[in-house]
């Protein structure tokens, strides 16, 4: 029982044949050379990224960017964007449940401008406090750089609402979609994000790619991240000229098949109906919270009106690493630790947690499992 | 297939709950810091020396049941021990949860520290057993920088 979706999901058979018939049939660079395999692995490249905008929800395909994953999406702004724009006593806001990749990129470019980190707080539910964000919207705020769906609480963000309490002040938001978009629909111009980030592999696409969004115009403003091929647009020593977006953030041999890796995912997904998953997937989460909280002695950590399927939980007297290697005894696989979100583990006092993340594919047997597990936990330590 | 119970043995559940030695001790002649920053487990050992001989020994600190029971009968098992000797023990509890099925856990030389044994069958959790060893190793050398077995 694979319970550990946000940390990686599986791979539909779809994605695996994309990937086997780029190497064995298909190989070949992009944008270089002008034989008939580079044109055809040119074609599939750019059309990965054709796909990628629609599933964004993007107005342009140039305004998105293939990177590794979200990670190197947000280190992309935060350079970039820090270097062009933040000036000492600049101010980054963050929030209170972000993952640590969302945090340690504004810390280092903070450290070196000499900017600060302020973060919006959240309460006991794990809901951010919006009445705060906005008095933290101040005069020295130059980006905000929010989580959309909550990897340790499961927390899914008022997005919308916050991008339109930003932008009143023109300070632009990047959203790290990591979480999203496995479980949600995502539209970047219905959010009015500036810049929006997802991982390949955790929307059932391969490891090492991901996509990163940026407002035409806000992409074109940045200077770029790294130097190398395919990025420019004339080379002397003396001066180089940057090629348009979204070559000009695209430098070196990209990973091509992981592109087109990415583009059948999200084919894939095109094809399911999405609404009867997020329905499905509703009522894994409502269920997998009813059954653990009975259990005496679970406490379920993140208790917001609008989640996702991801149940963190504690069981009193246990320590989330014997917990975790106990349920996997058992044949259920779960995360157990901080999640990479030590600050949300500090705000409810705690060193760690158990967490059950569910795609699709899971099913009410797989919580089933995952209770009795818990269950032979609390039999193993007589809690 | 692994076994739990080779790896939660009664020994450990008990003194998980009811860890010895859980105390800071003032003053203490040396202490160091141990944390396994993915696991957020981490402990401070302090010792009282004489001359060469471990006088007294105490730990706190917040962990997992392995971390705990380790921690806990490590002070046990080193409380009037030189420091070779404590050393020598070390050695041997590392080469026992870290080596392969026949790595020898010989009760005569590792007494209850033998109820660790199962570990070895689960590597990740060889770090939370030997946590509190390599606090122990750092404060007998008087090292400045907390250890981390990550």
């Amino acid at each position: 029982m694979y319970l550990d979706n946000a940390a990686t999901s599986q791979k539909p058979r779809a994605v695996l044949d994309a990937l086997t018939r780029y190497y064995e049939e298909g190989n070949a660079n992009v944008h270089r050379g002008v034989h008939y395999l580079s044109e055809h692995a040119t074609a599939a490249y750019d059309g990965a990224r054709e796909k990628a905008r629609r599933f964004l929800g993007a107005k342009e395909a140039r305004e998105v960017l293939f990177v590794r994953g979200t990670t190197e999406g947000v280190n992309l702004v935060a350079s970039s964007f820090g270097h062009a724009n933040l000036k000492p006593g600049d101010e980054v806001l963050v929030s209170a449940m972000e993952h640590h990749s969302n945090i340690v990129p504004w810390q280092l470019i903070c450290e070196e401008r000499g900017a600060r980190l302020t973060v919006i707080p959240m309460n006991r539910r794990g809901e951010l406090l919006l009445d705060e964000y906005e008095k933290l919207l101040g005069p020295r705020t130059k980006i905000v750089a929010v989580v959309h769906v909550s990897n340790s609480l499961g927390t899914i963000n008022p997005i919308g609402e916050m991008v339109r309490l930003a932008h009143a002040k023109g300070i632009p938001v990047l959203v790290d979609g990591a979480q999203a978009a496995p479980h949600l629909p995502i539209d970047v111009q219905a959010l009015g994000c500036d810049f929006y980030t997802v991982s390949g592999h955790k929307m059932f696409g391969p490891t090492g790619i991901g996509l990163l969004y940026g407002r035409a115009d806000r992409l074109e403003a940045l200077p770029p991240y790294q130097g190398g091929g395919d990025m420019i647009r004339s080379v002397t020593f003396a001066k180089t000229t940057f090629a348009p977006i979204p070559a000009k953030f695209e430098a070196g041999t990209p990973h091509i098949a992981g592109a087109i890796g990415l583009g059948a995912a999200i084919d894939y997904l095109g094809g399911l109906d999405r609404e009867a998953l997020a329905i499905h997937e509703q009522d894994l989460l409502r269920y997998a919270t009813d059954r653990l909280s009975a259990l005496p002695g679970v406490r379920v950590i993140g208790t917001a009106g609008h989640k996702a399927s991801v149940v963190s939980f504690t069981v009193e007297g246990v320590h989330a690493h014997d917990v975790g290697t106990i349920v996997d005894q058992e044949g259920v696989a779960i995360r157990t630790g901080h999640h990479c979100t030590q600050p949300v583990m500090d705000f409810f006092g705690l060193p760690a947690t158990a967490r059950a993340s569910f795609a699709f594919y899971n099913t009410r047997a797989d919580v089933d499992a995952l209770v009795a597990a818990v269950e032979k936990v609390q039999q193993v330590f007589g809690a | 297939m692994s076994d739990l119970a080779d790896l939660y043995q009664q020994t450990i559940l008990e003194h998980n709950r009811r860890p010895r030695n859980f105390k800071k001790l003032e003053p203490a002649d040396r202490s160091a810091e141990g944390n396994n920053p993915l696991c957020g487990d981490h402990l401070t050992v302090y010792l009282r020396l004489d001359d060469d001989v471990i006088k007294e020994i105490g730990f706190q600190g917040s962990g997992c049941a392995i971390s705990t029971a380790s921690a806990s009968l490590m002070t046990a098992a080193v409380a009037g021990k030189s420091k070779t000797e404590a050393e020598r023990l070390f050695h041997d509890f590392h080469e026992m949860v870290t080596g392969g099925p026949d790595a020898p856990a010989d009760p005569r030389v590792l007494g209850k520290l033998a109820a660790f044994a199962g570990v070895r069958q689960f590597p990740a959790r060889v770090k939370c057993a030997s946590l509190s060893w390599h606090t122990l190793h750092a404060a007998l050398a008087g090292a400045a920088q907390p250890v981390s077995t990550e």
